[in-house]
């Protein structure tokens, strides 16, 4: 186990990795922002809000080949993989909203549906780190859990079998200090979350998670030891959830209003700012220019997502390759009771599904 | 060749055939399984083909998942189906998940191995059939043999499938032996067998319970010269409808085999289909022999618990009477 804290050196060379992690991280928060007031106005189902993880989620999604490896996200993760693509994020519009075609991860993006369960994904992300290996697939895994899911069984059973098969495979803990309403003091005794790799002969690495380019070099440093064939690594970036787990959540039950303050002075995206802006490798208009690019994208993907025409049949599509005759007599039941209170095809535009005309 | 022998074979059939199935499972590997059922195959195929897992069973399922999407044809084991129940999350709320959740991206051609049944004197958790629940989940076939040769036809179809099917291997009929067809044998599944015409009435059943079955139609035979047709399942997700009704409405009198407890069976399902397809062409009620609502018996008693010929005969000799 080791504790990394180090402020990395903030060089002119990496000017781009600069512009790429600032403009992610915006493009997270916006979302997080722009998705929880879709939800309050009805046009979303759930929202589980990233703000204030930006840097953890970022950094680790940075620090990886995008043309080789695979994530197996759980949820809050979502709004920090921009870095898959328009489809892809259309996909986590479609996702929110309660669309069934939101877990299709477009062709191409090496990322599974995200996981609800917590934990679950785990074993998932094992295996494909094990299968990539057994066919000789450069790519390594790297899956996102929080620090709740540390508690679960497939969590355990997860990173045992990870371990003993030296699998490719970056586990990745976002702290953020809160499982819903349960603090970390009642999550664990151990001494931290990254400790837990040490059951499963994983080393675990705890680090700032609001310091986006320690989050990067972390990464990197894991995923040369997956690829080199030494095994997993379990990252525990320790971060703070400035906002409510989901739209059904009301904070102010259970933070304490300092510890808040404390963390909402620690801002990723402020703190990096800062950063660059003392080095000189950052103004004003960067920023502005940043922003304005990041909420161009979001218009425009919340804009397509939105206006997806949805279809109640494809509640009972790709449950098997070939459907069996009562999911084609259902199927065919669903049809005929949902066209006559739709619009022409049985097709709804933007807005909450109704049964009614 | 023994029932055992032949789920070998088709796997060894199976590898030779096609280079990404693997094995994976709780001492399959050197062992070659506590049955021997995977006995030679880490031999012939070598440890990047078969592996020992950790004793977990959520994982052994999750990591399917995983190489599924990796591109791998997993013939995952759980050492005995009771263990499933450790597995289950990963199995109902996961594997059989996948296809759908990603609609269509991915798939998980996923056979999960496990043993079941009683009459063998197994500890606690070993015999149990657990069939319903995972009859109930949508995403998955359930399947069950009752002698070698399906076992063999049954299975090869289930590591071809492209989806999860989770193949429950009745203990009790291990080592019992029969004319297994030499060379690609492929039962379809979704298919049920009518291993004996029904006549005056038709038991429905499925695994080690056909042999119950065929006993108490020999003896209704002998006791009443009644004719007494026996249908093996084979598949019970999904549920071959077809021949579920054509059997009860030449029939009309159908008693429902299985040695899971009574409650909530998959003996309900059938019954249910029976009387939504065929209700004009009942003459008696339709009954059931089941396990006892308990906990599978243990060794000292099972023999008075399990679902037997003379229950299954005086199910009969009522529904006749009927």
């Amino acid at each position: 186990l080791t504790d990394v804290n180090t402020e990395p050196r903030i060089t002119r060379a990496d000017a781009e990795l600069h512009s790429v992690l600032m403009e992610d991280m915006l493009f997270a928060r916006r979302a997080s922002e722009r998705f929880w007031n879709l939800q309050r106005q009805g046009r979303l189902a759930t929202v589980p809000p990233l703000t204030g993880q930006e840097a953890a989620v970022v950094g680790v999604v940075r620090g990886l080949d995008l043309s080789t490896d695979w994530f197996v996200p759980y949820y809050r993760d979502l709004f920090g993989l921009g870095a898959l693509g328009d489809e892809f994020f259309e996909q986590v519009v479609a996702y929110w909203r309660g669309d069934p075609d939101g877990g299709r991860i477009p062709d191409g993006v090496r990322c599974l549906p995200p996981q609800i369960a917590l934990g679950s994904q785990i074993p998932h992300a094992a295996g494909l780190a094990l299968g990539l290996a057994l066919r000789g697939d450069p790519g390594v895994v790297c899956t996102f859990i929080g620090d709740g899911a540390t508690s679960e069984g497939d969590f355990y059973e997860g990173i045992n079998l990870a371990g003993v098969q030296r699998v490719p495979l970056i586990i990745v803990c976002v702290n953020n200090g809160w499982a819903i309403s349960t603090p970390t003091d009642r999550q664990t005794a151990a001494e931290s979350f990254a400790a837990k790799g040490v059951a499963a002969g994983i080393p675990g690495v705890r680090l700032d998670g609001n310091d986006v380019l320690a989050v990067v070099d972390a990464t990197r440093a894991a995923r040369r030891r997956a690829a080199a064939g030494d095994g997993p690594s379990l990252l525990e970036l320790v971060t703070y959830r400035i906002g409510a787990h989901t739209n059904s959540d009301d904070p102010t039950r259970y933070v304490p209003d300092d510890s808040l303050r404390d963390w909402k002075e620690r801002d990723p995206i402020e703190r990096f700012r800062t950063q660059l802006e003392d080095a000189q490798l950052w103004d004003d208009t960067q920023h502005a220019a940043a922003l304005a690019t990041v909420e161009t994208r979001l218009e425009r993907i919340i804009d397509a997502g939105l206006q997806r025409e949805i279809d109640p049949a494809v509640a009972l599509d790709h449950l098997t390759g070939t459907p069996s005759t009562r999911h084609l007599q259902q199927r065919a039941e669903l049809v005929e009771r949902s066209t006559p209170h739709m619009p022409a095809g049985g097709i709804m535009a933007d807005g909450v599904v109704s049964w009614r005309a | 060749m023994t029932m055992l022998a032949a789920i070998r074979e088709t796997i060894v059939d199976e590898m030779a055939r096609d280079e990404r199935v693997v094995v994976l499972g709780e001492d399959v590997g050197k062992n070659g399984g506590v049955f021997r059922v995977t006995d030679g195959v880490l031999d012939r195929f070598g440890p990047m083909r078969v592996f020992d897992t950790p004793i977990s069973e959520s994982a052994i399922v999750g990591a399917s998942v995983g190489l599924s999407v990796a591109g791998l044809v997993p013939i995952a084991e759980i050492q005995f189906a009771g263990f499933t129940m450790q597995a289950y999350h990963q199995i109902v709320g996961q594997l059989a998940r996948m296809r759908y959740r990603s609609r269509g991206r991915f798939h998980c051609p996923v056979t999960i191995r496990a043993p079941y049944g009683g009459g063998v004197r197994t500890p606690e958790l070993h015999a149990d059939s657990v069939e319903a629940p995972f009859a109930h989940a949508p995403g998955l076939k359930v399947v069950v043999p009752s002698n070698a040769a399906d076992a063999k036809g049954l299975l090869a179809s289930a590591v071809r499938d492209p989806d999860p099917v989770i193949f429950f291997e009745p203990i009790p009929c291990y080592r019992s032996s029969d004319d297994v067809p030499e060379g690609e044998h492929l039962v379809p599944l979704g298919h049920a067998e009518v291993v004996r015409e029904p006549g005056d009435a038709v038991v429905v059943t499925w695994g080690s319970m056909v042999n119950v079955a065929n006993g108490a139609a020999d003896m209704i035979a002998a006791t009443r010269g009644a004719q007494v047709g026996v249908v093996d399942l084979r598949t019970l997700a999904p549920l071959d409808i077809d021949t579920l009704t054509a059997v009860a409405e030449r029939a009309g009198r159908v008693v429902v085999v299985h040695e899971a407890p009574l409650t909530a069976g998959f003996g309900a399902e059938v019954v249910a289909t029976i009387q939504e397809q065929a209700f004009w062409s009942l003459q008696a009620p339709i009954r059931r022999v089941a396990g006892y609502d308990a906990p599978s018996p243990a060794p000292l008693v099972e023999d008075w618990c399990l679902p037997d010929v003379a229950r299954v005969t005086a199910a009969l000799d009522a529904t006749l009477d009927a």
